[in-house]
């Protein structure tokens, strides 16, 4: 999946992939049919390709009991899970994303980064697939720790909200990826959304909010707002963001 | 932005043509086969009787195709439900419709829970709704529900809805090749949120759903068949594939029936007898049916018998197995066949033999019965069928038929790179800002 190759895209002076090579359409449909390869379970995600180092190829030294723990779902342009690679090297993540030249563009930019830091990066990986649907197709049950849903799709239109990649139905299938204890993270700069997130989120049986103390005791919360493109965006236009942080609990009996 | 038309399959002209359905009563008191938006009953009491059914809310019972029947496990109540996008409740006894349910989406699968309390409906979208019954009395008029959503499996067609023996779960199958086992919860009007498992393995669309279960295994194995032509069998509470099937390649069928097509028939039916261990198995394009017998123990399938009907064109659409009886009752049928003098037709066929005493494949001799051996005689087949008697070729353009729109609707368009950006260009949601 991430083969390292000469790229015209890839900026000389950097080494980094130049972004204005991967522009895409801004929004893609999440619902319309797929033409991308889909795992057939989660046992049929190679993590050799997506993690060369942690799972050498042919090699009996595998800790081939690894599982990803982290998804950043939507990961757009890939900078929170840079930003986490560093702050939890053991922990293997994968950002999910539907449109095909922005995945390419985070797969150039974990590659250079590999090369420019030797070591490094070895955890982080993306795969090009709509979240809403292929999730148990990436990971069993309870399998994940934190899934990161950061400025989300707005669909402002009542019709479109179905659309939204929080709802009270694709909660069911994240609490199943989560873990009990795991945390689900989200942030928008549009109000309407924060509240609509939130709401689903309070509303249903398998989550529960952290309180104020937790949140302040959890180095990742500070990077919603700050580690991703569109955060960083937002912060330097001065936009307000809206935050629901919520942790996966039993159900009740 | 616009909705991908695929997603939903409003617009597909093809996918009006329905395959005939059929469903026992669970005591075979009575039988039910429907033919588009037709429902037709036959009343096996006594020398059995054509059904008048009632209904008092509008005109016609069904007014679009209907894909989805269902009798109720204690056989009180039947359901039916399809393109109208009603939800038709019936009581068994009166054949009074006594409730109808307004879906928002075409509905394509139907489920009562075990108590016979709730009746769960999938639609086009992937939504499962449920509605209580708790209020409605079969000898009461017709009282208006309303239905819930329950769960949802994201902008997929559901192709199939099947509560566990036990009860505990409700599993629902799409075209995205997944199956999903569901707690079905105490308040089910609050949601089914706790997801069991996910049965994965199918590469093409799942079509269908059943369990198998004995006395020693009440919880039961789920099978399931899907456009892949495989049946598996699951470990529903891991979600674990025990077994898989390829049923045409086992059952010898590769030689005779495959005219040429590179690509597999689909598994489109799939009937299990309680306390049994057998599963009949219909197959595009086979003339009979593949019965498989399920070893519980060893958690295996194999190949007990090809049943072929002979002497006359028969694919069977659906089939449904009447236990009381040791029958299994098929029909092969279709609606709104384009280009002949019949544009609807069914054809009712029956295999006995399915006795408990007899379990054992190796000597399980099936029987097709003669027109003039099966319960009901002459007078069911006129209700059942329609009295038309139907040419041969008229059969084979049916069965084609359904294979066709079960494709369209189903099977992942496989669009070349250039109709895939000629589509994108064509989209009228360009404007997005870069
Ligand atoms: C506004 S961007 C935010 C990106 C990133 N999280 C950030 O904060 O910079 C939303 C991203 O979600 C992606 N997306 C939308 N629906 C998706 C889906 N169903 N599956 C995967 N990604 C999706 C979009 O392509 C887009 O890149």
């Amino acid at each position: 999946m991430l083969e390292t190759k000469a790229s015209p895209n890839i900026s000389k002076s950097t080494g980094l992939p130049r972004k204005r090579f991967y522009r895409a359409r801004a929004h893609s449909n999440p619902l319309s049919d797929s033409h991308f390869p889909v795992p057939i379970s989660p046992s049929h995600v190679d993590y050799s390709l997506h993690y060369p180092h942690v799972f050498l190829p042919s090699s009996d030294q595998n800790d081939s009991s690894k599982k990803i723990q982290f998804a950043d779902i939507g990961c757009g342009f890939g900078g929170l899970l840079i930003s986490l690679s560093t702050l939890f090297p053991e922990t293997l993540m994968i950002g999910m994303e539907l449109r095909d030249k922005v995945t390419e563009y985070v797969k150039e930019r974990i590659l250079a980064l590999r090369v420019a830091n030797p070591g490094q990066y070895q955890n982080i990986s993306v795969t090009r697939t709509n979240s809403m649907k292929y999730i148990p197709n990436y990971f069993e049950k309870g399998q994940l720790s934190k899934m990161f849903f950061l400025f989300p799709d707005p669909h402002f239109k009542e019709k479109n909200h179905r659309r939204r990649v929080i709802s009270t139905h694709l909660l069911d299938e994240y609490a199943y990826a989560l873990g009990v204890g795991g945390i689900i993270y989200t942030i928008t700069d549009v109000e309407e959304l924060g509240e609509w997130m939130k709401a689903c989120l309070e509303s249903h049986p398998m989550f529960e909010a952290l309180t104020e103390k937790e949140l302040e005791a959890d180095p990742v919360v500070e990077l919603l707002s700050s580690a991703t493109e569109e955060g960083q965006k937002v912060a330097r236009n001065g936009g307000q963001t809206f935050r629901a942080v919520y942790r996966r609990i039993m159900p009740p009996l | 932005m616009e909705d991908a038309p695929i997603e939903d399959g409003e617009n597909h002209k093809d996918i009006d043509v329905a395959p005939a359905l059929i469903s026992v009563h669970p005591a075979q008191e009575s039988v039910a086969v429907t033919v588009g938006s037709e429902l037709r009953v036959f009343d096996l009491h006594g020398g059995g009787s054509a059904v008048s059914l009632v209904d008092d809310s509008h005109g016609p019972f069904h007014k679009d195709s209907i894909r989805a029947i269902r009798y109720g496990a204690n056989g009180k109540v039947f359901v039916s439900a399809g393109d109208d996008k009603l939800v038709k409740i019936w009581s068994t006894e009166s054949w009074h419709c006594i409730c109808t349910v307004s879906s928002e989406k075409r509905v394509t699968a139907v489920a009562l829970s075990n108590d016979g309390l709730h009746v769960c409906f999938a639609d086009k979208f992937g939504v499962v709704w449920v509605v209580d019954l708790d209020s409605v009395d079969s000898n009461q008029a017709l009282v208006n529900k309303k239905a819930v959503q329950m769960l949802a499996h994201y902008c997929s067609i559901i192709t199939s809805l099947e509560f566990s023996p036990d009860g505990r779960f409700i599993v629902s199958a799409d075209r995205d090749f997944k199956i999903r086992v569901t707690v079905f919860p105490k308040k089910p009007l609050d949601g089914a949120h706790e997801i069991q498992s996910f049965c994965l393995g199918h590469t093409e669309f799942v079509s269908c759903l059943a369990f198998v279960s004995t006395s020693e295994y009440p919880q039961g194995f789920l099978v399931s068949g899907s456009g892949d032509s495989t049946v598996r069998l699951w470990n529903i509470s891991s979600g674990s594939l025990l077994d898989t099937c390829e049923v045409e390649v086992k059952a010898g069928l590769l030689e005779s029936n495959r005219r040429g097509e590179e690509c597999n028939s689909a598994i489109t039916d799939l009937c299990t007898i309680p306390d049994c261990t057998m599963i009949a198995v219909a197959i595009q394009s086979l003339q009979g049916i593949v019965l498989l017998s399920c070893d519980l123990s060893a958690r295996t399938l194999s190949i007990a018998k090809v049943v072929s009907i002979m002497g006359e064109t028969f694919i069977p659409t659906s089939s449904r197995a009447s236990f009381s009886a040791g029958l299994l009752w098929m029909v092969a049928g279709v609606s709104n066949l384009r280009g002949f003098d019949h544009p609807s037709l069914a054809r009712v066929r029956i295999i006995s033999g399915f006795n408990k005493s007899n379990l054992d494949p190796q000597e399980f001799e099936p029987i097709v019965l003669e027109d003039n051996e099966i319960p009901g005689g002459y007078k069911l087949l006129e209700k059942l069928q329609g009295s038309v008697a139907v040419e041969e070729k008229v059969f084979l353009a049916a069965a084609e038929a359904v294979k066709t729109a079960m494709s369209n609707l189903l099977v992942k368009k496989q669009y070349s790179v250039e109709k895939r950006e000629f589509r994108k260009r064509t989209r009228n949601d360009r404007k997005t800002k870069q």
